[in-house]
């Protein structure tokens, strides 16, 4: 077994890229992650990598914008109010088809907010945040050994899929130190005939682009991007399941809130309670299966959130609204307790019996 | 199957952030499953800080301790934030250089050690929290004194060598220290 080694939540994504074979790092500071940029200025250098911390976020996407054209692997990160200025970004990345991997670990908003964990940027990022029909391949850490599984994931997806993968973590995970080993990093490498490389005068020259003055044309891109989309929805979602197997109440929560509630499903099920959790690992692709499944066999969902519902409305979509779903949460950097949790899950217990 | 939750406050600048990583050091050579949460934000050197670790057999849950069993204190408004949270039949830690107040709690135990007065006489004035540390290995049954020094030593950056001995130093004057 790989040496356990203690590594903050943020660091470990930082590592992760690295190994991932990430030698592009632009960004621009904020609270709670500047550990990524802190520890790829220090360690860039030395493998013959670029850390470039721009004048600005909305620079330091278009870098990535540039870098991702060109076929490198390349990251940014961020925190809400930062991931915001990135977005117009991010739409031109997904109108170019080209793959980047970007970080947000979220603060509480809206505005600058605070700078305490939160999970209210779900929306922005699941359902695009800027402009035009796209999605992001979003990916929810609940531990600092996922952080860095689910980055090299991350660029993988990228590659493989031509498109943004976004690791969508808060304060808490960033900021914790677990054990964590890097043993079974496996990196997936894809071939990028479309990337501006240089012509050697050999080819024809390719171009990465995301304007369309021709709707049909603009359309048939579109179009094709959402069949790719599909394919991801069917392929790609990933959840956990914890005490499900006769479970008549569902819990649904990812990342930190994920960890909170696990608290409380064990509680509940020392007082008979017969719960379980789902944990979206994927927020986009959502995983709609195992929700539908779960709505056959349980009688009420909880959802866990750090910001005011939000993954509650895919519950609902997931399950065609045949359960009913609660929400317990906290927001503006709060975090729910365990004994919240219990509370929603008692609360639920009773509307069942 | 053993779940130890210690909250670790103070000042900022009392190295309560770095008692807490020593802690989890020690339950990560011990094999140990390790949660380490700090408080972060604009509270530098006089601000607030405190540090959540969890050491267990098991995997660890939430990383947020609700209910300590162990809590350790190097301010007074720590103290009273924290008191009435700590689990009955706990531990709290108390510096009582800078805590002139008792805990009026019978249902827990209580140690006052005078570690900043301790680590000024002993010319380790910075290393309070070490000697709170030291207090807390020897009466932590959870945790033993063994490894102290491979754990200190992959703490203490080869940078700061020198800082190594200054540390074990403070941790056997905790551990010594006989209220």
């Amino acid at each position: 077994m790989a040496e356990r080694i203690l590594m903050k939540g943020n660091e470990a994504i930082a590592e992760a890229a690295i190994r991932a074979g990430c030698r592009h790092y632009f960004g621009y500071p904020i609270t709670p992650q500047t550990e990524i940029a802190a520890y790829m200025a220090k360690k860039m250098p030395k493998i013959g990598g670029v850390f470039l911390q721009a004048e600005s976020e909305i620079a330091s996407i278009n870098m990535v914008y540039g870098a991702a054209a060109a076929g490198m692997r390349v990251m940014t990160s961020s925190s809400s109010p930062g991931i915001s200025l990135k977005s117009e970004g991010l739409s031109y990345i997904a109108g170019s088809d080209v793959p980047a991997f970007v970080v947000n670990v979220q603060r509480g908003g809206p505005g600058l907010g605070g700078i305490q964990p939160s999970q209210s940027d779900y929306f922005q990022a699941t359902k695009g945040g800027g402009h035009g029909d796209y999605h992001m391949i979003v990916l929810a850490p609940a531990s600092v050994q996922e952080m860095a599984s689910l980055t090299i994931k991350g660029f993988n997806l990228a590659d493989k899929y031509r498109m943004t993968s976004m690791i969508l973590a808060d304060g808490t995970i960033g900021q914790m130190m677990e054990p964590i080993s890097f043993e079974d990093a496996e990196i997936e490498s894809y071939d990028k005939p479309w990337a501006l490389t240089g012509t050697g005068m050999q080819r024809k020259h390719n171009i990465v682009n995301s304007l369309y003055l021709k709707p049909d044309e603009l359309e048939r891109t579109n179009f094709a991007r959402f069949e790719k989309y599909k394919t991801i929805e069917e392929n790609e979602a990933l959840y956990e399941a914890y005490r499900m197997e006769d479970a008549e109440i569902c819990v649904v929560a990812f990342g930190i809130a994920s960890r909170v509630a696990k608290n409380a499903v064990a509680a509940a099920r020392n007082e008979g309670v017969k719960v379980g959790l789902i944990r979206p690992i994927t927020l986009w692709p959502f995983p709609k299966k195992a929700l539908r499944q779960a709505a056959e066999q349980v009688k009420a969902f909880v959802s866990v959130e750090l910001n005011m519902g939000q993954m509650i409305d895919d519950i609902r979509l997931a399950t065609e609204c045949t359960r009913p779903v609660s929400l317990c949460n906290r927001t503006g950097g709060m975090i729910p307790s365990p004994d919240q949790v219990l509370e929603s899950i008692r609360e639920a217990a009773k509307g069942v019996n | 199957m053993k779940t130890t939750q210690i909250l670790i406050a103070g000042f900022g600048g009392q190295g309560i952030l770095f008692a807490g990583k020593f802690l989890a050091y020690k339950g990560l050579l011990e094999d140990l499953q390790v949660s380490w949460l700090p408080s972060y934000g604009p509270e530098m050197r006089g601000g607030t800080a405190n540090c959540n670790v969890i050491l267990s057999d098991d995997p660890v849950g939430s990383p947020i301790i609700t209910s300590p069993d162990v809590l350790i204190v190097m301010n007074l408004p720590s103290l009273q934030k924290y008191v009435d949270t700590v689990v009955p039949g706990g531990q709290i830690y108390v510096d009582s250089t800078l805590i002139g107040e008792k805990v009026t709690r019978s249902d827990v135990q209580v140690f006052y050690i005078p570690a900043t007065q301790m680590a000024g006489d002993a010319g380790v004035s910075t290393l309070a929290n070490m000697i709170m540390m030291g207090c807390v290995l020897k009466n932590n049954p959870e945790l033993s004194f063994d490894g102290t020094d491979e754990t200190v030593r992959k703490l203490v950056p080869p940078k700061k060598a020198a800082l190594v001995d200054l540390n074990l130093k403070a941790l056997e004057l905790g551990r010594d220290y006989e209220g």
